[in-house]
């Protein structure tokens, strides 16, 4: 009887999750599927799974509009180069925490965690004006810059915890054997840590490139990103579901493949730390 | 050659002394076991001499040479840890030929060192493997590997078998007094298991609260411990340590019997009743309950038919009692 019960409750809880799973997959799964419909067909039932003709036409469209590859290229640029840069500065960091952490350390990483809890929108304004004023605005500087900052924290934090799981008596093992800080950091700190700092890079590459506030609010044409690519098709002049659905689909695919390819990584620098 | 001298060696962390002040002398090809209880500082010696920790004040001499601001690697020392510490991302023989590489040894001759080190601990066959592949006692024996291939002045061993289980630690244990007879290079040993001390050691450092309690022969130790610390750590069951109107009538604070130097009488001295009886074949224990003293063990050979309850008499070996003053020192 108890193994029943078991059963019952394991088919439960899986179809509950594959219930949310679908929730969760849904408005993506409704946007490639509007961005294959007729303009018609989309306005006329946009609910509708499934339509009467299959068309390319509105990617046609949007890539006659505007050039994709231009927006492509700004959403690479800063999305990466934000990336490498906040890990240029998370790396030594949180070696210096994990390694030899003096008395602040603890309030250093809250502290730095507690900026991510604050809205992005109560500093707009002065974010706005210090960008006016350097120069800044609608230039790729200054969003690498920017959302390398905003990253920042979860760059340290998240390599933070992966060093931490290196256990220290590996590294002294290493000076026994006779390494150099440059043999210990080449030969036994970098191999044991490539798989963390790979999984911080995936997961900070997805964030910055999904971005959506300051990349819109502090860019206007120049170094716009597929995020103001997306937006310009909701404007003033009306909705188009099938065109906003393709330029959304052209927007998230690249990640989406990324993330496809990189899940196993990405889930193992999410859960570490939760299971040894 | 592995010669270490230690002199008036201070240890502190902030405000508080680990190891207030330590002088000990380990002569070439020795094997020494730091032992005693968990926090008396033995493994920070281990690491002190190491040159893992700075030591606070004092001198480290190896081989005649000040060695006290050295680094790790130029000690000329190798250490096994208690977590083995091996590197998971290389294979075994990555992990033995390590120490050849940074030494920039020609790999020729380092693929020999490791063949031979391999063939020593029984590792042949698993130098492809990596360390997660392998069991704790294959983990224990890479490590050991690792150590050896150096050929180092002094092996450095910190609770080396701790984390195996009990039939495995008295196999390794005795593959590891086989090297040191091999080798005959010096080796100091960390541990709290009294047993592994008294079985691996030509010289036991007994330490407590980060000072030296004792130096000795195992033997020594056994029979004539300096104090009652000593007395009560060294032996397997404990020493019965007697305080009170018993230990006044031998002019003494306390005084200490061991299990097995007790006999059974009827007409003992001390009569009392068996509060526990652990039968284990060869011995049998006896927890006895006696009025106006601590509980005493005794160890009687083979064996015993006593159960819980049944009342005895003890007689101590006069010969072998020990006598501690109110300082807990030994008066003999």
């Amino acid at each position: 009887m108890a193994r029943k019960t078991t059963q019952t409750r394991k088919a439960f809880v899986t179809a509950i999750a594959w219930i949310i799973g679908f929730l969760i997959f849904f408005p993506i799964l409704w946007t490639i599927l509007m961005s294959f419909k007729s303009e018609g067909d989309a306005i006329k039932a946009p609910f509708a799974m499934l339509s009467s003709a299959w068309t390319l036409e509105s990617y046609g469209e949007v890539q006659e509009r505007s050039n994709y590859l231009r927006f492509f290229m700004n959403s690479v640029i800063i999305s990466l180069g934000s990336t490498v840069l906040a890990l240029v500065i998370a790396i030594p960091a949180a070696w210096s925490m994990a390694f030899v952490p003096g008395k602040r350390t603890k309030d250093l990483l809250m502290w730095m965690l507690s900026t991510k809890m604050m809205p992005a929108v109560g500093v707009l304004v002065p974010m706005y004006l210090m960008f006016r004023d350097f120069g800044l605005l609608d230039t790729r500087t200054g969003l690498v810059t920017i959302l390398t900052l905003i990253n920042l924290p979860i760059v340290v934090w998240m390599l933070y915890t992966y060093f931490k799981e290196i256990p220290g008596e590996i590294l002294e093992a290493a000076r026994m054997d006779g390494a150099s800080l440059r043999s210990e950091i080449l030969y036994v700190l970098t191999p044991m840590a490539v798989p963390g700092i790979a999984s911080t890079m995936l997961l900070n590459i997805i964030l910055a490139w999904n971005e959506a506030f300051w990349t819109l609010q502090l860019t206007t044409s120049d170094a716009a990103p597929l995020t103001q690519f997306i937006a310009s098709y909701s404007s003033p002049e009306g909705l188009f579901y099938a065109k906003l659905s393709a330029a959304s689909t052209m927007a998230i695919a690249p990640i989406l493949i990324l993330g496809w390819f990189s899940q196993k990584q990405l889930v193992r620098g999410l859960t570490f730390g939760a299971v040894k | 050659m592995g010669k270490i001298t230690l002199k008036s060696v201070r240890k502190s962390f902030g405000e508080v002394d680990v190891i207030p002040s330590i002088d000990l002398s380990i002569e070439d090809g020795e094997f020494v076991v730091f032992v005693g209880p968990s926090g008396c500082g033995k493994s920070t010696l281990l690491r002190l001499i190491a040159g893992l920790e700075d030591t606070t004040s004092g001198s480290i001499a190896i081989d005649g040479q000040d060695a006290t601001d050295l680094p790790p690697a130029k000690r000329g020392l190798a250490m096994v840890f208690q977590s083995y510490a091996l590197y998971p991302h290389m294979s075994v023989k990555k992990n033995i030929m390590f120490p050849l590489k940074m030494a920039g040894m020609d790999s020729a001759a380092a693929e020999a060192r490791v063949a031979n080190a391999a063939k020593i601990l029984n590792l042949t066959n698993y130098l492809d493997r990596k360390p997660g592949q392998l069991s704790g006692g294959q983990r224990q024996r890479v490590a050991i590997g690792r150590a050896i291939v150096r050929e180092p002045s002094a092996f450095l061993f910190d609770e080396p078998l701790s984390n195996l289980d009990a039939a495995l630690r008295v196999n390794m244990r005795q593959e590891i007094s086989e090297l040191h007879q091999t080798l005959k290079t010096t080796m100091i040993y960390v541990t709290h298991d009294q047993v592994e001390a008294m079985t691996m050691a030509d010289k036991i450092v007994v330490l407590n609260a980060g000072r030296i309690e004792q130096v000795g022969s195992p033997l020594d130790l056994y029979r004539s411990p300096a104090n009652t610390f000593v007395a009560g750590f060294i032996g397997s069951p404990k020493m019965n340590l007697i305080t009170g109107a018993e230990a006044a009538k031998h002019n003494a604070a306390t005084i200490g019997i061991r299990p097995e130097h007790l006999d059974i009488t009827a007409d003992g001295p001390w009569q009392g009743v068996v509060g526990l009886s652990e039968h284990l074949g060869s011995d049998t224990f006896l927890k006895v309950a006696i009025p106006g003293m601590e509980p005493i063990t005794v160890r009687a050979g083979g064996e015993l038919n006593l159960r819980h309850g049944d009342k005895i008499g003890l007689a101590p070996q006069a010969s072998k009692l020990h006598r501690f003053g109110a300082d807990g020192k030994n008066f003999a």
